[in-house]
């Protein structure tokens, strides 16, 4: 099962393990990361499971689609080039080790 | 040991209420009590992914059933509270137990209107959309070539519309006023969704009232209409909108008008007991409200959460919605409420398209369909008590992003 870390703004990292399929967002929410909210459910309309991916990984996520970078544009802290809503990136067996940096908000 | 505080309604503000309780630091006893057998869930998918099948019941849940325990949280399932003594402070369970609390939090939530029984509204083969249960009921009877009439066009009817009609069933939507969506929206968002409907097949007549529901054996056959017209169908969907749950706080003798009437602290009339989401009715911009939206059950909830913990803020929610139909997403900002004006600015991308409300010069309100950037520019620009000219809002080639930054 991947891994998958998390850290937060005060230097804390949570590290989990995502079962395959599961968004990143709702791993976030299932392991208590604060700060990732998913107020929406994970379809697309909120921009509230905002993080940065760390820029290693980021070729692995890929980018966000048209629709993403969008709502990009009202997460709580200002995006950056490694920046991607959670909710969009499904745990695959590639994305093991993942490292996330969560907005401190 | 102290009494707990209890949050009576397992739905998405309770489940908020209750993890901001824990977020802020209380550590105290803390108890949910909900109706349903399944641990708090997410409703909007009800009507769209999980209605359509894309989405199963774990995933639906808000958080994990274990994540109750781990906060210790005791969260009973299939228990419904009968009474509340603010009074004795106690709330008394179906089987007669009592539970004093220490602070009271009612987050009940709303059920869908039915239709009368005089009318036809209990028939079989005829549905709500609220609740799992409701779902799980109607979802196995889509079948391709069935004919739906769907009763409402708000939100939830158009939703089942879509899924019914992606499904291959014959789709007939009945609106009772002029027009789909009258009253959330304007016309222009009416058209847009009319003709994106059309599009799929589905007949939706407006200004058409309903007289009754017809029925052979108990069974659903079709619908009479006030012009003597008559629309047959073998399932029916009621979306005439949803009513809070307010019952247990009228007999309790708290202050209700449509919804449970809170402070801007959450507070309903009576010590040490709040409401928040869908039942509550609080203070707005100078006027009564009651949000029926994920947004406030969340924001009123953690809000409450604060309250009782207490915090002293007013409540003074920027309101957002959204809606999934075909492969349209709809997303509101704000509250079109008073609005007297309303303006089209049409979307970078085929078929994206927004509208701005404004009341006076004020903008108050945008409504984007498959147009992220209009929401997400419109949502800035409420939320700091901005607004733009109607002709920079109606330009498509104007630069919302300065806008939003401040001019």
């Amino acid at each position: 099962m991947p891994k998958v870390t998390w850290v937060l703004g005060n230097g804390k990292e949570i590290t989990a393990e995502v079962p395959v399929g599961l968004n990143m967002m709702e791993a976030a929410v299932t392991n208590n990361v604060p700060d990732v909210i998913g107020e929406c459910g994970g379809c697309l309309s909120c921009a509230t499971c905002h993080v940065f991916v760390d820029p290693a990984w980021f070729a692995k996520t890929g980018g966000p689609s048209e629709m993403e970078s969008d709502m990009l544009e009202i997460t709580l802290v200002d995006r950056q080039p490694t920046s991607r809503l959670s909710c969009q990136i499904t745990s695959v067996p590639e994305l093991d080790g993942l490292i996330f940096k969560v907005p401190q908000l | 040991m102290p009494d707990p505080i209890i949050i009576v309604g397992a739905g998405q503000a309770g489940a908020a209420l209750a993890a901001r309780l824990r977020g802020l630091g209380y550590d105290g006893p803390l108890l949910i009590l909900g109706e349903e057998p399944h641990p708090p869930y997410q409703r909007p998918p009800l009507s769209k992914k999980y209605m359509s099948g894309e989405l199963d019941i774990p995933r639906l849940l808000i958080r994990p059933a274990s994540w109750y325990g781990e906060q210790n949280i005791e969260l009973r399932q299939s228990t419904p509270v009968m009474e509340i003594s603010p009074q004795e402070r106690r709330v008394t369970l179906g089987d007669g137990a009592q539970l004093a609390y220490a602070k009271l939090a009612l987050t009940t939530g709303a059920h869908p209107r039915r239709l009368p029984a005089a009318m036809g509204g209990d028939l079989a083969d005829v549905f709500t959309i609220r609740n799992l249960a409701d779902v799980d009921a109607l979802s196995p009877v889509l079948d391709p070539g069935r004919s739906l009439l769907v009763v409402g066009g708000g939100y939830i009817g158009l939703e089942a519309a879509a899924v019914a009609a992606s499904k291959g069933l014959k789709v007939i939507l009945i609106e009772m006023a002029p027009r789909i969506l009258q009253r959330v929206a304007c016309a222009l968002t009416s058209d847009y969704f009319r003709s994106l409907h059309g599009r799929h097949g589905v007949v939706i007549r407006e200004s058409a009232a309903l007289l009754e529901l017809l029925g052979k054996d108990g069974r659903l056959t079709g619908a009479l209409m006030q012009d003597g017209s008559v629309i047959e169908a073998d399932l029916a969907v009621i979306g005439i909108g949803i009513a809070p749950n307010v019952d247990l706080a009228e007999r309790a003798g708290l202050a209700v008008e449509n919804g449970i009437v809170v402070d801007g602290s959450c507070r309903a009339s009576a010590e040490d007991v709040y409401a928040a989401g869908d039942c509550a009715n609080f203070p707005w911009r100078g006027s009564r409200t009651r949000l029926e939206s994920v947004q406030n059950a969340i924001e009123q909830a953690e809000h409450a959460a604060a309250a009782m913990l207490g915090a002293g803020k007013d409540y003074d929610p920027t309101p957002w919605f959204w809606s999934d139909q075909y492969d349209v997403k709809l997303q509101i900002a704000g509250l079109c409420r008073g609005y007297d004006d309303a303006v089209p600015r049409p979307g970078r991308r085929e078929g994206s398209q927004s509208v701005w409300y404004f009341a006076g010069e004020r903008l108050i309100a945008v409504d984007a369909m498959n147009d992220a950037l209009a929401y997400a520019f419109g949502k800035k620009l409420i939320e700091a008590g901005l607004s733009i000219p109607k002709a920079v809002a109606a330009d498509s080639s104007s630069d919302l992003k300065r806008w939003a930054a401040g001019g």
